[in-house]
């Protein structure tokens, strides 16, 4: 058996378990509304570990990822609220925006050679600053386009809704899966993620790559950040503050190497819809806090840490018996 | 013995400089900046509230600054924080003695230092994948602690620590200066501040020198676990509550920042700790500025921002790393293949 | 020798780095149709070589021709075009993707925009097979053993380039089955007109496959040779220094052997690493360990001091028996190590000239009993003094003195630490000829004060020089032991190279 895929049958055995679990225990669980709220909620966390996926892939980090959300959120606010301008344009225009703020990011990580760590750092500090320069309140979004794409879901069997947000969160990810593994960009980010001099000498663009996979993080984030503004309607500097640190979680517990080079794009959607399951379970309870959900999931991302290390000291216990001189 | 002192002087200047200027800026600003004024045996005066509100930073950056310069980071500073806030308030509400809760916090932070020391240092895991684990789990164990709510108490014994003073001083400037003096003197009078630099810059010499760098490397993390539970005291004590969501929020960020606008290197190696409280100090002053200045609070992320931008292109431009940008970019020979 | 025309050649070449001279106008040609070895110990310039033959340094000058055609090499991706081939020893591919994306990364089949994945697992399958290899290209490469990822990097290197195949250290990791596939790899390359260089330092698997062989040292050429023209004999000497004699007027000096020896070592070992050895050293004698690269002189080095704890064996120390499982343990026991590696486990380099020396005696004195900055001054001023280390103040960075310098002061970081026992590895690898008599006389002058040495060379003439006796190493094991009269160089190299010894003792 391949021990590479050894963390994502961990990572789906584990969301059928949780789901299990809470079907057993509330069997008003096993509905497709439930299903379909599940991925109308985590529609923006989706959109933005897809992109997260990526960058940890190759090996970096995003922390921006938060701050970008709420920034085109509030951007789209401001741009659609005060100046009267169609939510497509403002789309088109946020989209422009965090895609090059997100390949900036990546040329400084390239060319000076900077930790992504403290580079996204400074971009999460920028962006956020940003929505505040535009504005501190939170801006109510009332448009005929929104209440349109709002209202467009398509009715599953057993009245659940297969919203339009859930519905482009699904498309990124098909198109993040074919991405990964149909396209010579995502050969490449594997390759960067899995050794990055190997990757230089076998003449993969480093520089490109690096540029690329920063740019489309910047990208889906602000898509997520338009998911979020038509999921609350509203755009609002103080929103997604953390939200870096739960793709990031889904991410690992999808199975991807924090460290890069291994790890599957689907795996980050059950990473993203453990969490959802969690938050649901704790919505159905009622008498449990929401902190749970930091609790298990700190503790998953433990789990996963832990188990992708030995993982990787058992390879290097098996290789090193060859290698080693 | 003049010589090492006034190099490091000459070292020091671009923050001191710094300083200088954002005060000075502060000043126009808001003419009265620099009044003190002594109010019912306290100190008052903007100067002094950069101090205090400067304080927990400055306390973080002290623990940050000897992580950094291992070569490591820790992020779960803020959730250790928070969890340490919500020790105390809770212990504090359920009627332990004081001197009991402020023991068993400072255990408590020592504990979650510990456990990042032992993934760094044992497991052999990077510093930011150990750390992020208690960054994601910690505010959960901390409303896990105060059950949700936020804790408040009016125990004057604790709330000393955040609003009272001592000799006109308030306490969390002196917490802060005590910390300074201890660690620096430690520093100084023992071998530690040697021997971290050279795990920092080179573990396996260091290992080959018989250096126990694991055992260090723990202590480290340790201490800066400590570090943030005494932080974590003084804004719970501040606020008379725990607040386990927002208590210490990005406060890590800031202290990491802290370390790095003084001059110790993400990479490791030389550091300095008061350098690190001067780091500390420039960000609160930029913060107080920004409040007198009458903008609102949340535009000094932007300064913050531009603060590390600047850094990043300073530091990389003195080495070799700016310079394969400039031939990157504008050299004919650059390293893309025909 | 010129009527066939070069594949590949170079003339002339020099490369210097900040310090020192890598390679000093170095000749080398590979002709098609020839497996060429290109030998030499650590630091004798191999590597630079490749990297300039693959571009990935730019020599200062020379000329690199190509069918005889002067050519300058601008980059990897340029030498691959220009017909040039490399698989490097360790990072050569990504073992955590699929064997197809390893063999055709960058330059995969497309189809409407996508991978033609399938296509490429065909063609992947169609490299393969010509090298006898049928594997599962879809899965990831780690699952396969080195031996077939080696195959792998020298498939796709030869459908990239063609022409030259450069090959570092291929065998360093293969079992003898492994190897002999490789083999019979090589040499149907070979009938195909490729050339191959060669690097390794199994001298058996330079006469078994290899048609011609050069050696480097010290960054010069030693010689080039048909194989079947030089004996085994005369290639471990061109291989192994013998600049010594020119270099200082030390000649062999007796000592008379020891009572008793206070360090033994019984039946030490540590699996992979190396075999279980025997060792006893006395105070007041060198005791020198000669092989050639990879023959277990480091590993012996790393057991004895704990870096890599053994698995089996005591130690007795003064009778009484010791444990030995960190760093810590050794200098506890009054053990000090110079390892082979200056700038990765030697120096700390960014601090300074008094702090690096002081580290060891810190280090061992505890956290808290700090040695004080005037002590420290003091000490660092007396060493600096009594090995001239060059430096213009003992507050500069240590990275910023010559290699020799450097040396030097990771010596005194040990004797400062006033050890009975002193394990030098490689001691005088890659510095100046003044430093290299200086640490020489060293050696002698710290076993006439009663200190124990053990030092490891691949300088044979040094060896001879210093050594009370000598423990020779071959295939990661302790192979036996001359001293007294017996150590002169032929005896040495003749037991490196495993012939019959005329005498041993």
């Amino acid at each position: 058996m391949n021990t590479r895929l050894l963390p994502l049958y961990a990572t789906l055995l584990i969301c059928i378990i949780a789901y299990a679990v809470c079907v057993f225990q509330f069997p008003m669980m096993f509905s497709t509304r439930v299903a379909g709220n599940l991925l109308t909620d985590n529609a923006f966390l989706g959109i933005a570990a897809v992109g997260m996926t990526f960058v940890i892939l190759s090996g970096g980090i995003d922390l921006s990822v938060g701050s970008v959300i709420a920034f085109t959120g509030v951007l789209l606010a401001v741009l659609i609220t005060h100046y009267g301008i169609h939510p497509l344009i403002a789309f088109a225009i946020a989209l422009v925006i965090t895609t090059a703020f997100g390949a900036s990011m990546g040329a400084v990580i390239h060319y000076l050679e900077v930790p992504a760590f403290i580079v996204t750092l400074a971009g999460m500090f920028l962006a956020r600053g940003m929505c505040f320069v535009m504005t501190t309140d939170s801006i109510p979004v009332n448009h005929q386009f929104y209440t349109y794409l709002q209202g467009l879901y398509y009715l599953l069997p057993g009245g659940g809704r297969l919203t339009f947000i859930g519905c482009l969160m699904l498309l990124i990810f098909a198109f993040g899966i074919v991405m990964a593994h149909f396209s010579k960009f995502g050969s490449y980010i594997y390759a960067v993620g899995g050794n990055r001099t190997s990757a230089e000498l076998m003449g993969v663009p480093v520089a490109k790559t690096t540029i690329g996979i920063y740019a489309m993080s910047g990208f889906l984030s602000g898509l997520a950040g338009i998911v979020f503004s038509l999921y609350t309607s509203a755009g609002y500097s103080l929103a997604a503050v953390g939200v870096e640190l739960d793709t990031i979680a889904a991410v690992v517990i999808g199975g991807t190497l924090l460290t890069g080079g291994v790890g599957y794009v689907a795996g980050t959607f059950i990473g993203v819809i453990i969490q959802g399951i969690i938050q649901t379970y704790i919505v159905f309870d009622g008498t449990l806090s929401s902190w749970w959900t930091k609790i298990v999931v700190g503790i998953l991302l433990f789990s996963f840490i832990a188990l992708q290390r030995l993982l990787v000291l058992l390879s290097s216990k098996r290789t090193a018996t060859l290698t080693k001189p | 013995m003049s010589g090492p002192r006034v190099t490091a002087l000459t070292k020091a200047m671009p923050q001191l400089l710094t300083l200088v200027l954002i005060l000075f800026l502060n000043y126009l600003a808001f003419p009265g900046f620099f009044d003190i004024r002594l109010q019912d045996g306290r100190l008052f005066g903007s100067l002094i509230d950069v101090l205090n509100r400067g304080a927990p930073v400055i306390i973080l950056a002290v623990g940050m600054t000897a992580v950094i310069a291992s070569r490591g980071v820790d992020l779960s500073v803020g959730a250790v924080m928070a969890v340490s806030g919500a020790i105390a308030a809770t212990m504090t509400v359920a009627g332990y003695p004081l001197p009991i809760v402020i023991l068993a916090t400072l255990g408590v932070g020592l504990l979650c230092g510990l456990w990042n020391g032992i993934l760094v240092a044992y497991f052999d895991l990077q510093p930011i994948v150990a750390t992020l684990i208690l960054m994601v789990a910690g505010r959960g164990i901390a409303q896990l602690i105060t059950e949700g709510s936020i804790v408040t108490f009016n125990e004057p014994g604790l709330i000393f620590f955040g609003t009272g003073s001592f000799a006109g001083v308030p306490m969390p400037i002196l917490i802060a200066l005590l910390l300074l003096i201890v660690a620096i003197a430690v520093v100084r009078r023992t071998a530690l501040g040697l021997l971290i630099e050279s795990i920092g810059i080179n573990r396996s010499a260091s290992n080959y020198a018989g250096l126990n760098s694991k055992l260090l490397l723990l202590v480290i993390y340790a201490f800066c676990g400590f570090c943030a539970a005494l932080a974590g005291i003084i804004i719970a004590a501040d606020i008379r509550g725990a607040d386990a969501n927002n208590a210490g929020l990005w406060l890590e960020l800031d202290a990491i920042l802290a370390v790095v606008v003084g001059g110790t290197s993400l990479f490791g190696g030389r550091f300095s700790i008061l350098m690190s409280a001067l780091g500390a100090v420039i960000i609160q002053a930029m913060n107080t500025g920004i409040l007198l200045s009458g903008f609102p609070p949340e535009y000094n992320l932007i300064l913050k921002a531009l603060v590390i931008i600047v850094i990043l292109l300073a530091q990389s431009f003195s080495s070799a790393g700016g310079w394969a940008f400039v031939k990157a970019e504008f050299g004919t020979k650059g390293r893309k293949s025909q | 020798m010129t009527e066939h025309p070069s594949l590949l050649a170079v003339e002339g070449i020099c490369k210097s780095f900040i310090g020192f001279k890598a390679l000093d106008s170095v000749d080398f040609a590979v002709r098609p149709g020839e497996i060429h070895a290109l030998l030499g110990e650590n630091g004798a310039g191999k590597s630079t070589l490749i990297k300039v033959l693959t571009g990935v340094h730019q020599p200062d000058s020379g000329v690199i021709k190509i069918d005889g055609q002067p050519v300058s090499v601008r980059d990897t991706q340029h030498a691959q075009n220009l017909g040039i081939g490399t698989v490097y020893q360790e990072v050569n591919l990504l073992p955590d993707m699929s064997v197809a994306d390893n063999l055709f990364i960058g330059r995969q089949p497309m189809r409407f925009g996508f991978v033609n994945r399938k296509l490429m697992e065909k063609s992947a399958r169609e490299l393969l097979t010509q090298y006898d290899l049928h594997l599962d290209v879809s899965s990831d490469l780690s699952r396969y053993s080195v031996a077939v990822q080696q195959l792998v990097a020298i498939a796709r290197a030869v459908d990239m380039s063609g022409r030259v195949l450069i090959l570092d250290e291929p065998t360093a990791s293969l079992d003898r089955h492994e190897t002999e596939i490789l083999f019979a790899i090589l040499r149907k390359l070979r009938s195909r007109g490729l050339g191959i260089v060669f690097i390794t330092h199994f001298l058996d698997q330079v006469y078994e496959i290899c048609d011609r062989v050069t050696v480097l040292r010290n960054g010069k050429l030693a010689g080039s040779a048909l194989t079947t023209e030089l004996p085994k004999i005369e290639l471990v000497s061109l291989m192994l220094g013998r600049t010594l004699a020119v270099a200082t007027h030390n000649t062999r000096r007796d000592r008379p052997a020891p009572e008793i020896r206070q360090f033994s070592f019984k039946g030490l070992g540590r699996s992979r690493s190396i075999a279980p050895f025997d060792l006893d050293i006395g105070e007041g004698e060198v005791v020198g360990m000669a092989g050639l690269l990879g023959s277990g002189r480091t590993e012996t080095a790393k057991v004895l001091f704990g870096i890599d704890a053994a698995d089996t064996g005591q130690i007795h120390i003064d009778g009484d028996p010791v444990l030995i499982r960190t760093p810590q343990d050794a200098v506890a026991c009054g053990f000090g190590l110079c390892p082979e590696d200056r700038k990765s486990d030697g120096i700390i380099g960014d601090l300074s000239v008094r702090e690096n020396i002081c580290l060891a005696l810190q280090a061992h004195r505890g956290w808290f009993n700090r040695l004080s900055t005037h002590e420290q001054t003091v000490l660092a001023d007396k060493f600096v003094k009594a090995f001239d280390i060059r430096t213009t103040d003992i507050e500069k960075p240590v990275k910023f003195l010559s290699g020799g310098n450097q040396q030097k002061v990771i010596l005194a970081r040990w004797l400062a630490t006033n050890p009975r026992l002193l394990i030098l590895d490689e001691p005088t690898r890659g510095i100046d000829v003044g430093a290299h008599a200086e640490i020489i006389a060293l050696i002698h002058q710290l076993c006439d004060d009663g200190m124990a040495l053990l030092v490891i060379s691949s300088e044979i003439d040094e060896i001879v020089a210093y050594s009370s006796r000598v423990v020779v190493l071959r295939d990661r094991a302790h192979r036996g032991e001359i001293s007294g009269d017996d150590i002169v160089p032929a005896n040495i190299m003749r037991m490196i190279a495993a012939e019959p010894e005329r005498a041993s003792a």
